[in-house]
């Protein structure tokens, strides 16, 4: 369709994900769509790795995972995060903003 | 790091419930998808195609959520283990048969370990074993003399080394009493021989200084066994007295239940040495010394310190019975117990080792053949994207799931070999009792099982890993031998290999034994009957009571039926008695002067000679002319008089025998095999009892039957008691069983390795079989071209012969080199052949080519009947 990349930018993902739950508790699909919405569309969620990605990040604590009636009255499952995952996020978005300064640094310095 | 363990337990346990969950979430993503297309006006239909789009495979995304987690580890292998054990279900024989050869490889090396580990390995059952030792006194050539209480007490008295120090001899009272009279086995101890050992009684004392002196308190300490038997096991019994040998004793102790008293495993009765230091006889070797280390003291210090002792004490008295050049050590009281038997053990646990790595061998083999004919499945396998690392785990799974099964199977078939190897053991083996099924067994088990399961698993899974799926798929149906060939070949030349070791190594023992038994004991064991008589108590005080009892007996039993002939012996040939002086002719004979041997004293009575068959060579035999006052005469034995008096006339030359003498030679009798058939020590004096200065108590009775000795037990028995009905009588074993039972170490040895042997010859056969089956499979079609091409029947025949014969050679010279070494370590069990015994080899070699061609055979056969058109069409 484009020749843009969509993809998440490998290892981000679960940032991306605990960022977007820090603002309200979402069903996988609304975690999709709502990531989509705040890149605008340059990042596109692949299902399978989301999911994934959830049971993992549940896994080790970081997320709590409910079974819900959607708006629309369907069963879904709601992840929220814990406290253990708000502190992941802080540790994550410090060292994404490291690693980006950084590479912003050589990109200018090559410039 | 809970919640990862509670979730995969979840998932593990309840895999249907997370997966419905897993299943519902990815639905509800496409739902939510195809909603949202729909709201921007996509019909229905394309709404959800474009969902499923977006999602891709649906069965994907589900299986790449499932493979989260560590439970999918666990999961994969309970998969491989399902897999595995539905195809061992599904091939009964294969299974059955692998199964079984690893149970016995298992069971018999877990038995074996067991035996050796009990005896060889695990420390005495006392407080800090390590420092009890045996202190021995080696004569000049390594001869190995028992104790003297002279150089106890001296050791006693000087010796920093040790806590405790004691000696002991064996003691048989009889005890009488509410219950019948019975003769006890028992030990009297100095005082602190159970310092020495480290146990102290569970109720009341232990000896002490004051009960361990010449005329001291007649005091007794009995073991657990005899207190629970004989007195109820009533803890009154301390502090009273009981009767033995018609002297009241004071029981002062009972041992603890599980004192196991390894130095004398049948006593259950000690008493205080009470060693009378005037007779003189503290000189005499009939003692043997224990001590226990003190805290720090290595082995060598003490060595050194007692072997210093020692010589000290030879060069300041100069006793006689001592060899100035004797030395002295301590050694572990362990490795002093299984001195004798420790190389036969450890060439026992090596031989088994042998028939277990040819048994893992042998399944490797069947695993590998197995392996080619999956070679389709493997390649199958990895073309649809198995990892190789998946298919080698499967692989491995098999062969341990297999050999967890035969483990298993081992486990009972070493508990029942455990039994039979308990109940077939030779007296010799020390501290068997303590032998029995326990923890370390089925560690051993455990460890062997899981290492034969790996290792028979490995070439297998190699094989499987180097398979190139294009090739083998192309190639399924395709008969070709592979490279594979010159494994299987490997495998087979080392069972081949091993077999021979083995078969050798049963050979030798064979012929040793057979040997054994050709030799020329120097009497007739047929129909002889023998048994110990003893006379106790004090009615046998006065003088010539003890002889009177005996004659009495004699002539009884001479009128039983049945009897021909009968007599008494002081000490009576391979019954362990060994009984043994210091013999020198009058200082005018001119005798030989190398060392003198010790030479066996036999005081006899009645025809003795006729009873046994000893032919008499020279003069005449002793006989009732020859009693008490009468002038002292002696036969001696035939070797004796020709090494002692080369070139001379024996007859009526005087004679010393230890403290008594001077005898005179009235005749030469045959040589006789006292100690065991393999010692021909042969210098032996006989005289009669009472031309001896001290009483001979107990005498062994040998009766001469008419037709089964043993049969006469009860009369012959009677007859004795028809005297004095309280005299105990033990002992009671034909003269054939003695023979036999001196050799018995040596035929235990023996049936273990024809065991292991017959068993390798049966896996060698089996696995030169599986190989050659499998080759002609593999070659049919190779063999239908050669037949097209106008081969023979037989040339095919011979084509298949000739490479199992191949394996066999290269095994068998193999074989040969391997067993020319290892055998040497049979060298103690062997007699009368050499390790490299040309005989026992060239037979063992003709037995194993010929089990080959036995086992090609068949393979060769079905070869030969290929049908070349079948062959050439199979394709």
């Amino acid at each position: 369709m484009e020749d843009n990349n969509t993809d998440v930018i490998q290892g981000t993902l679960d940032l991306l994900i605990l960022k977007t739950l820090s603002l309200q508790p979402l069903h996988g699909f609304g975690i999709a769509r709502r990531i989509e919405q705040i890149s605008r569309g340059v990042f596109k969620v692949n299902p399978g790795s989301l999911l994934t990605a959830l049971q993992r990040l549940e896994r080790a604590g970081w997320l709590d995972a409910e079974w819900r009636d959607t708006e629309n009255s369907r069963r879904a499952k709601y992840y929220s995060l814990t406290r253990a995952g708000l502190k992941q996020l802080d540790a994550e978005t410090a060292d994404w903003n490291r690693r980006v300064s950084a590479v912003a640094r050589l990109l200018k310095a090559e410039a | 790091m809970l919640r990862q363990l509670t979730r995969g337990l979840r998932a593990l346990t309840n895999r249907s419930a997370t997966d419905r969950e897993i299943t519902d979430e990815v639905e509800h993503y496409l739902t939510q998808a195809a909603a949202e297309h729909e709201q921007r006006g996509v019909p229905r239909r394309e709404a959800l195609r474009l969902a499923r789009l977006e999602l891709g495979n649906v069965t994907t995304a589900r299986e790449q959520v499932r493979g989260y987690g560590w439970e999918n580890i666990v999961e994969s292998a309970l998969a491989d283990l399902r897999y595995a054990s539905r195809r061992l279900r599904s091939s009964p024989g294969f299974t059955f048969v692998t199964a079984l050869t690893l149970a016995v490889g298992i069971g018999a090396t877990t038995a074996i370990f067991s035996v050796v580990n009990g005896i060889l390995f695990d420390p005495l059952p006392y407080p800090n074993p390590e420092r009890v030792v045996a202190i021995r006194e080696l004569g000049t050539g390594g001869a190995q003399n028992a104790g003297t209480f002279g150089m106890y007490h001296e050791l006693a008295a000087r010796a920093r080394s040790f806590d405790a120090i004691a000696v002991f001899k064996s003691w048989q009272p009889t005890i009488t009493g509410a219950n019948e009279p019975e003769r006890l086995e028992g030990q009297r101890v100095s005082a602190r021989y159970f310092s020495a050992l480290g146990i102290t009684p569970i109720v009341g004392r232990a000896f002490d200084a004051s009960d361990d002196r010449l005329d001291g308190p007649r005091v007794v300490i009995l073991s657990d066994a005899l207190w629970k038997r004989r007195f109820q096991a009533d803890r009154a019994v301390v502090g009273k007295t009981i009767t033995l040998d018609d002297d009241s004793y004071l029981v002062v102790g009972i041992m603890p239940s599980g004192f196991d008293n390894v130095l004398a495993p049948q006593a259950v009765i000690w008493a205080p040495l009470q060693y009378d230091l005037t007779q003189g006889r503290a000189w005499g070797h009939h003692l043997r010394t224990i001590a226990r280390l003190s805290p720090g003291v290595s082995i060598e210090l003490a060595t050194r310190e007692v072997d210093a002792i020692g010589r000290a004490v030879l060069t300041e008295t100069r006793p006689e019975t001592y060899d100035l050049a004797t030395r002295f050590d301590a050694i572990s009281l362990r490795g002093e117990l299984t001195r004798g038997v420790r190389s036969a053990l450890l060439a026992i646990m090596a031989a088994v080792a042998l028939v277990l790595v040819i048994a893992s061998v042998n399944v490797t083999n069947l695993l590998l053949a197995r392996g080619v004919q999956r070679r389709g499945e493997f390649s199958l396998r990895v073309a649809l994207g198995a990892a190789r690392g998946r298919v080698v785990r499967q692989l491995l799974t098999e062969s341990v799931l297999l050999a967890v099964v035969g483990g298993t199977l081992g486990l009972l078939v070493a508990g029942l070999g455990l039994r039979a190897l308990v109940a077939l053991s030779p007296a010799e083996l020390p501290r068997v009792a303590a032998i029995g099924i326990d923890r370390t067994m089925f560690l051993f088990a455990f460890v062997v099982t899981t290492l034969v399961g790996l290792a028979s698993g490995l070439a297998p899974a190699l094989q499987a890993m180097r398979a190139d799926p294009n090739g083998d798929l192309q190639r399924v149906s395709r008969r070709t031998a592979g490279g594979l060939g010159h494994t299987r070949a490997a495998l087979v030349i080392t069972e081949v290999a091993i077999a021979l070791v083995l078969l050798v190594s049963s050979g030798l023992l064979l012929r040793s034994v057979e040997r054994l038994f050709a030799v020329d004991v120097g009497f007739s064991s047929s129909n002889v009957l023998t048994m110990q008589v003893q006379a106790t108590g004090h009615r046998f005080d006065g003088e010539g009571a003890i002889g009177h009892f005996f004659e009495q007996a004699l002539d009884n039993v001479r009128r039983v039926p049945g009897v021909t002939s009968a007599a008494l012996t002081s000490q009576l040939p391979l019954s362990g008695d060994a009984d043994m002086y210091g013999a020198r002719f009058d200082p005018g004979v001119p005798n030989d002067p190398g060392p003198n041997r010790g030479t066996f004293r036999y005081a006899v009575m009645g025809d003795y000679f006729a009873t046994m068959s000893i032919p008499l060579r020279r003069g005449r035999l002793i006989d009732d002319r020859d009693r008490a006052g009468a002038p002292l005469v002696a036969l001696i034995s035939e070797s004796m008089a020709k090494r002692r008096l080369p070139g001379q006339d024996p007859i009526g030359k005087r004679i010393y025998i230890g403290p008594a003498g001077p005898y005179t030679v009235v005749g030469v009798v045959g040589d006789i095999r006292q100690e065991s058939l393999a010692l021909a020590e042969t210098d032996a004096v006989y005289t009669t009892p009472s031309q001896w200065p001290f009483p001979d108590n107990p005498m062994s009775l040998v009766v001469r039957a008419r037709s089964d000795p043993a049969a006469l037990t009860s009369s012959v028995r009677s007859a004795v008691w028809a005297v004095d009905k309280d005299q105990p009588i033990v002992r009671v074993a034909t003269m054939e069983a003695l023979l036999s039972g001196s050799a018995a170490s040596r035929r235990f040895a023996l049936r273990l390795f024809e065991a292991f042997g017959l068993a390798a010859l049966i896996l060698a056969a089996a696995g030169i079989y599986g190989v050659l089956a499998g080759s002609v499979v593999e070659r049919w079609r190779e063999i239908g071209v050669r037949s097209a091409l106008g081969a023979s029947q037989g040339a095919i025949m011979g084509l298949v012969l000739r490479q199992g014969l191949r394996m066999t050679t290269v095994g068998v010279i193999l074989g040969i080199g391997i067993a020319a070494l290892a055998t040497r370590m049979l060298a103690t069990l062997l007699f009368g052949v050499s390790h490299i015994d040309p005989l026992t080899y060239v037979g063992v070699i003709v037995l194993l080519v010929a089990t080959s061609v036995v086992a090609s055979a068949l393979p060769a056969w079905r070869a030969s009947r290929v049908d070349p058109v079948t062959a050439l069409r199979s394709e």
